[in-house]
């Protein structure tokens, strides 16, 4: 009477109460809510293992691989006994994986704040690239004014501007009801082109000193984010990295204690139940789509004032940072302190297989970049049969228990 | 406690035999040693109240929880059963309480389909008989029909009864039980207290068994004092998700201090009025007026703060975020109070999920456990619990009982009663005739989006089931 043992044991489907949800984002939501950090190392470990397989398919030794990809990445410089000459590249490497995992941080939250609230943000690449544009735009232009006004008004535009390119795909779901899986991946594509638009050549925004590079201008030295850590002249770490752990912190106090972090969860869970209970469903789906936008606009303004410092036609070509968050979002589970680690795994992941890190005599470079695209492709798979792991789990779990108790049955016959 | 064990002359009729059935769920025993035998061309029901293990006895025996302890015997023959496949094979077939059928669609087309549940219920039978079951299990199959469903599928289960189909019938309604079930055994807590013919059982003595005390069935209601009238609805026009007009000009009136029910078989514009009493749907025509205040039109929101409260008919899908804590449930309508600068306030809101549990007695779990893994009794009293403690003006109650066990409904009965006697307007919306004369002051029969007669609590089944179905309205006054 006092605790209905009957809800799901196993995972059976023991009554519709699980509302399964209709949107696939919902029901992603729903397949991420449980389990610890267990199954996403699993999930981790399973993918690197896939990946390390097709290393040594090409000839080459998957663990000296993964040990130079690991060095590669500076995570070394944690390690105490690493030190002279070996510690100082690995600072210089650690700089340019955490330079890396700033935005990536941004970008990912922005998909997992959609997901709790039932939504799924593929449109991270174009708010990404809506906030870059907006941060260059800002940064090259209004010189004279003081550096860390300009700097904040760079970062507000960025975030504002992605705000409002995440907010179209969350106006649209509330008011038409169109699906924002759909509507996310087309303003991916008009972000794209407008940007493209705006830097090639002849382009309104392309750099005024060289008619001939499909570039815009440089920001302006009293708008680049100060470095803190390495040397300024090479590319040493800006405070970005900063911006993006505050967010996190953010982040999580508006999902766990704020009213629309509430309402967004309620909604992701039921949103028939959350509008039951007055609950603006349409207004929340506005309001978390326009929130994703403005933390990966945000992460557009750390890359742009921090390193880049410029945007070329290609780079706006070859961004891949939005779906990364997918993966990234996905192995944190949504969650403010996994999303961190996540994103710090796959910018190390980044940084030590690029051309640059990588010692090419262990393992080819321009191979190993493939190595990040399997791992990442494999987390997206795996994770998204995450129901599949945790069911393997439950029968091995099952069985191991279940074996001696199973052969009771034997004393009790009648 | 008369056990009746089938002497070694019957055993080769058994159908299905369980043993000392034990089926640990963390620490609590869900079934603690069940015994259980159900014979060829017998209605065997299995009665308890929520949680009690009924449905955690037949997932046992469908393969889909599998036992700590005891043995299954199927025709006579021991049997293991590890999958609903397995249960299959040995020819038994289950039609599931929210029925596997239909909720794999989508609502749409659901409607497309327009499939009454009665007919649902028939399919999945049908669909058990064509796999050859010669074991049917139907898990609570009542408690979504009408009466006329529920008459029509006890038909059903007789002629497969005579025709030598061993049914297994869960339930916890008492009548039920009486009418349809040739024998019953009742668990009480993970354990059988015992399994009595039907013959000569009462609905008092059987409820004593599954309570384990005297349950009042019929709640003792001082007369009325109606006050002035609070819930004010004038000539209501209200079209459903298909644009058909669902509400047809309804106009009703509830005063403080009374309890009016809308009696009438699913479907006849219940939902749609409810909807649009409460904000969730726009009338085309009319006006709901609350307090003297016109309301027409506002949303849900607007509709809680002009004192409209709602127990939503649906506890899983609109009563409840199963996935929230009960804490957070319990705050569903009210997590802004105390909130500043758009934070909520854990403080308060654990304060007041404490004191509603301990004040309407919620049971099998503290503020942070998930409103998923209470019983639906439980679950419905966090509704109950938190639509009462906003302390509204007018209730709309549909279906509050539903799916409920006579404990959990004697107290949501109570709790109605309290409201109207502490001067709220209750309007009642129940397919459950039992329920809309012991609480209705008035009773409303709806009929096709029309009010089609007012009557009063002592009408009988015959004048009301007439007139919800469409019949005149002039039968005989008793």
């Amino acid at each position: 009477m006092s605790t209905d043992a009957t809800p799901a044991p196993g995972g059976a489907p023991a009554g519709p109460a699980g509302g399964g949800g209709a949107t696939v984002g919902a029901r992603l939501t729903e397949t991420l809510r449980e389990g610890g950090p267990l199954v996403p190392v699993i999930t981790v470990l399973l993918a690197f293992l896939a990946g390390g397989v097709v290393v040594a398919l090409t000839g080459h030794d998957p663990l000296a691989t993964y040990k130079a990809v690991f060095e590669g990445s500076g995570l070394n410089w944690l390690l105490p006994w690493v030190t002279g000459e070996d510690r100082d590249v690995a600072a210089t490497n650690l700089q340019q994986t955490l330079i890396i995992t700033a935005p990536l941080i941004l970008v990912s939250l922005a998909v997992g704040y959609a997901f709790r609230a039932g939504l799924f943000n593929i449109g991270g690449t174009g708010q990404y690239i809506a906030g870059s544009v907006i941060a260059v735009w800002i940064g090259s232009t209004m010189a004279g004014l003081p550096g860390w006004l300009h700097i904040v008004l760079a970062m507000v535009g960025a975030t504002l501007a992605g705000a409002v390119w995440g907010g179209i795909s969350g106006g649209l779901r509330a008011t038409t009801g169109a699906n924002e899986v759909i509507t996310t991946i087309m303003l991916n594509y008009i972000a794209r082109w407008v940007a493209i638009f705006l830097f090639g050549l002849g382009g309104p925004l392309q750099n005024s000193a060289q008619p001939d590079v499909p570039v815009s201008n440089d920001v302006v030295n009293d708008a680049k984010l100060p470095v803190f850590w390495g040397d300024p002249e090479l590319q040493g770490l800006h405070i970005g990295i900063f911006v993006a752990l505050a967010a996190a912190v953010v982040y999580w106090v508006l999902l766990n204690r704020s009213k629309k972090g509430f309402e967004a969860r309620a909604v992701g869970f039921n949103p028939e139940a959350a509008r039951y209970s007055g609950i603006a469903v349409g207004k929340t789906y506005f309001l978390v789509m326009a929130t994703c936008g403005a933390l990966a606009g945000l992460a557009g303004s750390l890359d742009v004032l921090g390193w880049q410092f410029r945007i070329a036609t290609n780079d706006v070509q070859a961004t891949e940072l939005g779906f990364l968050g997918i993966a990234v979002a996905l192995l944190g589970r949504n969650r403010a302190f996994g999303t961190c680690v996540a994103a710090l795994l796959f910018g190390a992941l980044l940084s030590g297989t690029s051309v640059r890190n990588l010692d090419p005599s262990v393992f080819p470079p321009e191979l190993a970049q493939n190595l990040t695209r399997i791992i990442q492709g494999l987390v997206v798979l795996i994770v998204s049969a995450d129901v599949l792991i945790a069911m393997v789990f439950k029968r091995v779990r099952r069985r191991r228990e279940g074996a001696p108790v199973g052969a009771a049955p034997a004393e009790v016959t009648v | 406690m008369a056990t009746d064990t089938p002497s070694a002359g019957e055993a080769a009729e058994l159908a299905l035999e369980l043993r000392g059935i034990t089926k640990i769920y963390g620490s609590l025993a869900a079934n603690d040693a069940v015994d259980f035998d159900l014979r060829k061309g017998e209605i065997h029901a299995l009665l308890g109240e929520n949680g009690a293990g009924k449905s955690t006895l037949m997932n046992v025996v469908y393969g889909m929880a599998r036992p700590d302890a005891g043995e299954i015997r199927i025709f006579g023959e021991p049997a293991t059963i590890r999958s609903p496949r397995d249960a299959m094979a040995h020819g038994i077939g289950m039609v599931f309480q929210h029925f596997m059928l239909i909720p794999v669609m989508t609502v749409a087309e659901n409607l497309v389909l327009g499939v009454s549940v009665g007919m649902q219920q028939r399919i999945e039978i049908l669909r058990a008989l064509d796999r050859g079951a010669g074991i049917i299990v139907l898990d609570e199959p009542t408690a979504v029909l009408t009466p006329q469903e529920a008459a029509e599928l006890e038909g059903v289960l007789r002629r497969l009864r005579d025709e030598g189909t061993a049914i297994v019938f869960i339930t916890h309604k008492l009548h039920e039980v009486l009418e349809v079930a040739d024998r019953v055994t009742v668990l009480r807590r993970g354990k059988s207290v015992g399994t009595v013919p039907t013959e000569g059982a009462s609905e008092a003595s059987l409820a004593r068994l599954m309570v384990g005390r005297d349950v009042v069935l019929q709640i003792d209601k001082p007369a009325a004092k109606p006050g002035p009238v609070a819930l004010e609805v004038q000539d209501l026009h209200v079209f459903d998700d298909r644009h058909l007009e669902a509400v047809k000009g309804i106009s009703l009136e509830v005063r403080r201090g009374e309890i009016v029910a809308i009696a009438g078989v699913d479907g006849n514009g219940q939902a749609e009025l409810i909807d649009a009493i409460t904000g969730l749907r726009h009338p085309e025509s009319g006006h709901v007026v609350v307090d003297g205040r016109d309301i027409t039109g506002c949303n849900p929101r607007e509709a809680r703060d002009a004192g409209v409260c709602h127990i939503a008919q649906d506890r899983h899908r609109r009563g409840l975020v199963l996935d929230f804590t009960i804490a957070e449930n319990l705050a569903l309508r009210d997590y802004g109070e105390g909130a500043k600068m758009g934070l909520l306030s854990p403080g308060r809101m654990l304060a007041k999920a404490k004191q509603l549990i301990e004040q309407f007695d919620i049971r099998g779990g503290t503020p942070d456990t998930p409103a998923r893994s209470l019983s639906g009794g439980n679950q419905q009293k966090c509704v109950v619990a938190r639509e009462i403690a906003g302390d509204p003006n007018v209730m709309i109650a549909a279906q509050p009982t539903r799916g409920l066990d006579v404990g959990a409904i004697e107290f949501v009965h109570r709790r109605l009663l309290a409201e109207r006697d502490g001067g709220k307007a209750v309007l009642l919306f129940s397919l459950e005739l039992e329920e809309v004369r012991a609480l209705a002051d008035r009773i409303l029969v709806i009929y096709e989006g029309r009010i089609v007669a007012e009557l009063p609590p002592t009408a009988t089944d015959e004048q009301l089931g007439l007139l919800m179905t469409g019949g005149s309205a002039e039968a005989p006054a008793p």
